[in-house]
């Protein structure tokens, strides 16, 4: 194992946790601000993915595709809030599941339908392509360091718009008191379309960012679902700080697990044997984390103060 | 008649709390809303903000009906609510409760800060680090900066050391004398009456009494507000 090696993993787990992130905020967001749990979460990071391969291929400009990713996502959120969502803040957690599962369901058949079953393909933009020199040697991709540089950008940005806005502070007091954020005057309703837009957009952003990495396909949402709950629940529900914290720890775990798990066994197992135990366990590793984590902080790294 | 409310009722679920509360505030008055416990004053007052909708009757500000009006078209309509247990934001600074929800007008932050030293000297403090007073001060502060034509406050005293008490007051006394028009419900009379331009009683859901403090004798008192 050389340090080159260890760099380059390192920063995939950045990345990975980067993403997660983007998918994490507006769920712990949604989650924090509305009492909502959300499993469409996964399926506007499909739709931004989708829209960022459907638009770059009509357009050739991966940018506009990206943008196309933010506006769309953003715009489904918000009809779906308006038609679907709002109906489901003053309902038990029950209803919210079967209610957003069904969602699921339609937005997977629904872009089925409009793109068929065949995975779309995304290239890399000119201006990413290539790869930069680690020190130590090894080459890494510009597009990889591009996502982490995204990912940190926006995490400042939202950093700023919870802290420093007015809109922030509204959102912040929704949170603790939402009825009285109404008596004075804040239509807590449009707040929310606009929270649950948000949420969309970061959401579709992540997807149309990934889009480069994999294949843009129906059911691609759900697998990033699932790790982005854990890493709220490990961040504490409804904390953004939570959330980036969470996400770096499971994108490095996860990453780093896989590599190294294998790597240690094999000092002790034969190495065909090691590689498999090895990936079994490491795949395991983000769900012995969190049941360590909550077994210490039973809500969380940083659990709301209200709740 | 800057506010008017007309024979309303109102219920928690099943279970009715007013069954006919009639009350109207003038422009530049001060009306105090009394009545023991549990006869409905903060249900009037959530009636007013449709917090709870009333079932019946009217509520109208400056001639505009309030029926179906979510809370937040009554509030940008003109109503200023310090609720009753104070209700600041405990996550957010002092300043962030008053600018969160703040509408232009004559009131400012600046305007705010004269009224509240204390407000400025914790600006940047997280509300849940406040005393009672202090929290009480930033409620009123908070209302203030909407700018209303009406600031209703519910128990703005309750729980709160004398000298306090008093800083309450005089700033109340104080909005009164720059033409604010105010409901108000407090228990202590002695510093309410004062204040007071005209006094509705609550019994059991339903206003029974209304006229000046001056007509507010001790039978009264003892029979309507008594313990
Ligand atoms: N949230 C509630 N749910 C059910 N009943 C309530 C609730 N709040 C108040 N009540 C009832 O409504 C009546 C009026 O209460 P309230 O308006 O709070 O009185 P006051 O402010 O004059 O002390 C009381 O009988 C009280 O028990
Ligand atoms: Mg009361």
């Amino acid at each position: 194992m050389t340090l080159a090696l260890a760099l380059e993993q390192l920063l995939n787990g950045l990345q990975l946790g980067v993403m997660l992130f983007l998918m994490a905020a507006g769920l712990t967001l949604i989650f924090g601000v509305m009492g909502l749990i959300n499993l469409a979460h996964g399926s506007l990071y499909m739709v931004g993915a989708f829209a960022c391969a459907a638009v770059a291929s009509a357009t050739g400009s991966f940018w506009i595709g990206l943008i196309a990713s933010f506006a769309c996502a953003a715009a489904a959120g918000a009809i779906v809030e308006l038609l679907v969502i709002r109906r489901l803040y003053d309902r038990d957690h029950l209803d919210q599941v079967l209610a957003t599962f069904a969602l699921i369901l339609i937005f997977s058949e629904g872009t089925r339908w409009l793109f068929g079953s065949f995975p779309l393909y995304l290239d890399i933009p000119r201006l990413l392509q290539g790869a930069v020199a680690l020190p130590g040697g090894a080459q890494y991709p510009v597009y990889r360091l591009a996502i982490i540089a995204a990912g940190a950008l926006v995490a400042l940005g939202l950093y700023l718009l919870i802290g420093k806005t007015r809109l922030g502070m509204r959102i912040r007091a929704g949170e603790s008191d939402r009825e009285m954020i109404g008596a004075l005057g804040v239509d807590i309703r449009t707040l929310y379309t606009v929270v649950f837009a948000l949420g969309a957009a970061l959401a579709g952003f992540a997807g149309a960012m990934v889009g480069a990495l994999q294949s843009v396909q129906v059911g691609m949402g759900e697998p990033v679902l699932i790790l982005a709950f854990v890493v709220i629940v490990i961040g504490g529900i409804g904390s953004i700080k939570g959330a980036l914290l969470g996400a770096l720890l499971v994108g490095v775990v996860d990453t780093m697990g896989r590599f190294l798990l294998p790597q240690v066994l094999a000092l002790f197992v034969p190495p065909s044997q090691a590689g498999l135990i090895g990936g079994a366990a490491a795949s395991m590793l983000i769900y012995v984390m969190m049941a360590l984590i909550l077994a210490v902080k039973p809500r969380g790294l940083f659990a709301a103060a209200h709740a | 008649m800057l506010l008017d409310v007309s024979k309303i009722e109102a219920s928690y679920g099943a279970s009715q709390a007013l069954f006919g509360v009639d009350l109207a505030v003038a422009e530049g008055e001060a009306v105090a809303l009394m009545g023991r416990n549990g006869m409905g004053k903060t249900t009037t007052i959530r009636a007013i903000c449709n917090l709870n909708p009333p079932r019946a009757g009217s509520v109208r500000l400056a001639g505009t009906d309030l029926k179906g009006k979510p809370s937040h078209r009554v509030a940008k309509l003109g109503i200023g609510l310090v609720p009753e247990g104070r209700r600041c934001f405990p996550n957010l600074t002092v300043h962030e409760n008053l600018v969160a929800a703040a509408r232009p007008g004559a009131w400012t932050l600046d305007r705010v800060n004269v009224l509240f030293p204390r407000l400025a000297e914790r600006h940047a403090q997280m509300a849940r680090s406040l005393s009672g007073g202090e929290q009480q001060m930033l409620a009123i502060g908070r209302a203030l900066m909407t700018n209303p034509r009406l600031l209703i406050l519910d128990e703005a005293t309750e729980g709160l050391a004398p000298v306090i008490r008093q800083a309450i007051w005089a700033a109340i006394r104080k909005l009164k004398a720059e033409g604010l028009s105010i409901l108000v419900v407090d228990k202590t009379l002695s510093e309410l009456l004062p204040v007071a331009d005209r006094c509705v009683i609550l019994e059991n859901g339903r206003s029974v009494w209304q006229g000046p403090p001056a007509a507010l004798t001790a039978d009264l008192q003892d029979r309507y507000l008594g313990v």
